[in-house]
């Protein structure tokens, strides 16, 4: 599964319309995965604080949002693109590669709520395709 | 070391009635705590059923188009606005989420009340029930959009844990 250029327009087009909340919008994501799926805080458990709001959480969903905008400004070449991030996750041993649908899911939970009437059926399925292949992306290095 | 002897394994019973396979694993119920309780029935005593249903349906066919193949006789679902304005497909919007009474007013036996639609998806709509699942995430999203700040994470994890037992149920007597 690829992204088509109409993808492409669809995540610039709602990243165009989001990317001010970005912050905002990782850390609630991030809050929400930790908080909805207690599993994926084995992941995290040499933060400090895994409470939904913490600093660790709010800084770490700012991390995780400017890693989304490196990927829609290299959105035709994701694989390049996140190389570095690539190598960082599989240093960090974060290689649960069928986790990365929870934040996906996360993330949409998240811009739904905050821009309900931008996330229509057709910036979802769009958005859908491209967390899925920045994920893919991200994992390249993982084995 | 002695040589490792060989295993040998029971030999299956004939008969499918034979005490071997009566399923001994204690009843497990799903507990819900009040808050979850307390949550599940304010969403659906608020529900707007004509307004979720039809977009929650109608946004699976177009995130997930696979799904479409189960509405074959339901009209033109071309693209998304063909799709979002089809009748046939705001009618059963409707009907799937009404559906979901069943579990709202039992939530403690959810399996049992589901029996029935479940062996209905299964024989008789031969559906796949991995796409029990895409249709709960679509609704999830509709109802944050609807909710807006009010979906908390708290209201999240609820909802979820409904819809997870509500597809899991569905999907039960599949065989």
């Amino acid at each position: 599964m690829s992204l088509t250029e109409k993808d492409k327009t669809a995540v610039k087009t709602l990243w165009g319309k989001i990317s001010k909340s970005a912050d905002a919008i990782g850390a609630d994501a991030l809050g929400r995965m930790l908080s909805v799926y207690p599993q994926t805080k084995t992941y995290f458990s040499h933060w400090s604080d895994l409470s939904y709001g913490s600093g660790p959480v709010k800084a770490h969903g700012k991390k995780v949002m400017s890693g989304v905008a490196l990927a829609v400004s290299k959105i035709d070449d994701l694989t390049a693109g996140l190389q570095d991030l690539s190598e960082l996750h599989a240093f960090q041993h974060v290689s649960n590669f069928h986790r990365n649908k929870i934040l996906s899911h996360c993330i949409m939970v998240v811009i739904a709520t905050l821009f309900p009437k931008d996330f229509t059926p057709e910036a979802h399925v769009a958005t859908d395709k491209f967390l899925s292949c920045l994920a893919l992306a991200l994992s390249e290095k993982y084995r | 070391m002695g040589a490792v002897r060989g295993i040998s394994f029971p030999r299956a019973p004939a008969s499918r009635g034979h005490p071997l396979y009566r399923k001994t694993r204690a009843a497990k119920m799903v507990e819900w705590t009040d808050f979850e309780r307390e949550t599940i029935q304010n969403i659906f005593a608020q529900m707007d059923y004509e307004e979720i249903g039809p977009a929650a349906l109608s946004r699976c066919l177009v995130v997930y188009p696979w799904t479409q193949r189960y509405f074959g006789n339901f009209g033109n679902l071309y693209n998304a606005a063909a799709i979002k304005s089809n009748p046939l497909i705001a009618v059963h919007g409707k009907t799937i989420l009404h559906g979901l009474d069943r579990a709202v007013k039992n939530m403690d036996d959810i399996k049992t009340a589901y029996k029935e639609l479940s062996v209905l998806h299964s024989e008789k709509l031969h559906v796949d029930p991995d796409n029990f699942k895409l249709l709960a995430d679509c609704l999830t999203i509709v109802l944050a959009a609807k909710l807006g700040s009010s979906f908390t994470p708290d209201i999240q994890a609820a909802f979820q844990k409904f819809m997870a037992v509500v597809v899991n149920s569905l999907g039960r007597q599949y065989h």
